[in-house]
């Protein structure tokens, strides 16, 4: 039996009254990348927040590498985002910081590492992604592209097991958006644990090792993408690939 | 890498025109005052008016005595000012706290900010500074100067820490949970995301407030304390003469006006820099 890094067992959450997930269980190996696909609103975005701690789940549990309860009421959720890294469709990066203080801030406030240990460190992040000359510069002088890719150097920092990327292209340009797949497959290509919900199917058949396909709150359908692409089971998956075709 | 490129014909008709935007709007200041000086000097009143109010002897006579007088009031200012900063903050902090155990002090925070920003100032200064000096405690001392000023801290504190809550309630949420997402405590994410941005928007509104208080202080003379109006009060009441007001006026315009103008900058600059991000 393989350790799953990751495990969300049938994990329930609504908002009032109005049921998002619904019962939605998900095993994530380390290394593997995991791309969710799915309507909107089908509850891709409500399951990464709930893996990250950022929303509490109202039933189910999610385990962080079969020993952290992470969904537990009274789970130590600093601990539990030190380990999983999320960027956000919208960078959120903070305006007040340069580049190099977005990236530095956490592993010098939380983990406690010195300035200077920190800021060679994000040096070598930045390097690695192309954004060397930015690291001075502040967020509102760079473009959506080169924001976004700050933005994941900046969850990277924390040297997290996983990663989560919530529809990280959606805000962007489409000329910028190639620049910050780039990264996620450099990302993958380096064994980084992966989950990730987006629209970009191509992109999704290319990286992913395994798609699940959500559909109300719940994964209907799920498999390596040649399976799930090309040779779909459920009739809702079916129906939602011929939308997004045609698209 | 070159210089940028102008072309000088189009650079000399843009600064033609300046020049005679600039003399235009000269001409017209001038030609106005003008009118108003005339119309004014030329009222049946003005003679009086001018000897009851603007009269240059009475002007160099009270002078001294209402500008060191005025120094109490700058003094006031400079003492309270501060106090108002931290007092607002470290409200506007606790009511902005979502600990349990902190409900109390939320409490007692909420009942300041709606108890104290419904008080009028003078009120409050009347209050404090003859309700406190009544109670012969031995323990607090009776100076109406001191009470005075803590009326101001106390009236001005509970505006002030609403303009901090409204500041911090303008960072967007998405800002929190990017901070929280990356392991920040709450209290590191309200450290080191939250307030630098919140501080920096409420600037030009504090700098409102704080010219607001600068003429308050003058409030302070209803309980006693010799500071500039209470100053112009005595001295016209000997000469009979209005001039003293006058002198008192000009010395708090000379005190607001670079504050404010200095606002007016700080407003400007954050509106320019919301323009281009
Ligand atoms: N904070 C919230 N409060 C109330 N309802 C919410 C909240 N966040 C999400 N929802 C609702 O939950 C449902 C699922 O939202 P979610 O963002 O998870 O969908 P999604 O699959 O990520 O969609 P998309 O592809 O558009 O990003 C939606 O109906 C949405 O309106
Ligand atoms: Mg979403």
């Amino acid at each position: 039996m393989v350790r799953s890094l990751l495990s969300v067992e049938n994990v329930h959450k609504a908002y009032g009254v109005n049921p998002v997930l619904r019962g939605i269980s998900l095993d994530v190996q380390a290394h593997e990348v995991v791309v969710l696909v799915g309507a909107s609103g089908s509850g891709k975005s409500t399951l990464l927040r709930c893996i990250n701690g950022l929303e509490a789940i109202d039933a189910g549990r999610i385990m962080l590498d079969e020993s952290l309860e992470v969904s537990a009421p009274d789970a130590d959720l600093d601990a539990v985002r030190q380990r999983i890294g999320i960027v956000f469709q919208s960078f959120n990066l903070f305006p007040h910081l340069s580049v190099l203080d977005n990236v530095t801030l956490a592993p010098r406030k939380v983990l406690g590492a010195a300035k200077s240990k920190a800021e060679h460190s994000a040096h070598e992040l930045l390097a690695r992604f192309g954004l060397s000359d930015k690291a001075e510069s502040y967020p509102d002088r760079l473009s959506g592209g080169q924001q976004q890719r700050v933005a994941i150097v900046r969850a990277l920092a924390m040297d997290p097991e996983l990663m989560l990327f919530d529809e990280i292209t959606s805000a962007l340009d489409p000329q910028l958006v190639g620049e910050v797949l780039d990264v996620v497959r450099d990302l993958s290509g380096s064994g980084m644990t992966i989950v990730m919900a987006t629209h970009e199917m191509t992109f999704a058949r290319e990286v992913a090792h395994r798609i699940c396909f959500v559909d109300a709150g719940v994964v209907c359908e799920q498999g390596p993408p040649e399976q799930v692409f090309d040779a779909p089971v459920h009739e809702r998956t079916r129906e939602f690939l011929s939308r997004t075709r045609t698209r | 890498m070159g210089l940028p490129h102008v072309d000088p014909e189009r650079r000399d008709l843009v600064r033609r025109k300046a020049r005679r935007d600039a003399l235009v709007a000269s001409v017209s200041l001038i030609a106005f005052v003008a009118v108003a000086v005339v119309l004014i000097a030329r009222s049946p009143g003005w003679p009086t008016v001018q000897d009851l109010f603007f009269n240059g002897e009475a002007f160099k006579k009270s002078f001294p005595a209402v500008l060191s007088a005025f120094w109490l009031n700058v003094r006031i200012f400079l003492v309270a000012e501060p106090c108002i900063l931290i007092l607002a903050l470290i409200v506007a902090l606790t009511r902005g706290s979502t600990a349990p155990i902190l409900f109390p002090l939320r409490a007692v925070a909420t009942l300041y900010t709606d108890i104290f920003r419904g008080i009028p100032t003078i009120l409050l200064v009347l209050l404090l500074g003859f309700g406190v000096p009544a109670l012969n405690s031995d323990f607090i001392t009776n100076e109406p100067l001191v009470w005075g000023t803590v009326a101001l801290i106390l009236s001005y504190g509970a505006y002030v820490s609403e303009v901090f809550r409204a500041g911090i309630e303008s960072v967007h949420p998405s800002q929190r949970a990017a901070a929280r997402s990356l392991g920040l405590s709450n209290t590191q994410t309200s450290r080191y995301v939250v307030l630098p941005q919140a501080i920096r928007r409420v600037i030009p509104p504090l700098l409102n407030d704080f010219i607001s208080l600068q003429k308050d202080t003058a409030l302070v003379s209803v309980i006693g304390p010799i500071e500039a109006l209470r100053q112009a009060q005595i001295d016209s009441s000997f000469t009979f003469n209005f001039t003293p007001y006058v002198v008192a006026a000009c010395l708090f315009i000379a005190l607001t006006v670079p504050m404010t103008r200095f606002a007016d900058y700080l407003n400007r600059r954050a509106a320019n820099q919301r323009g281009h991000s």
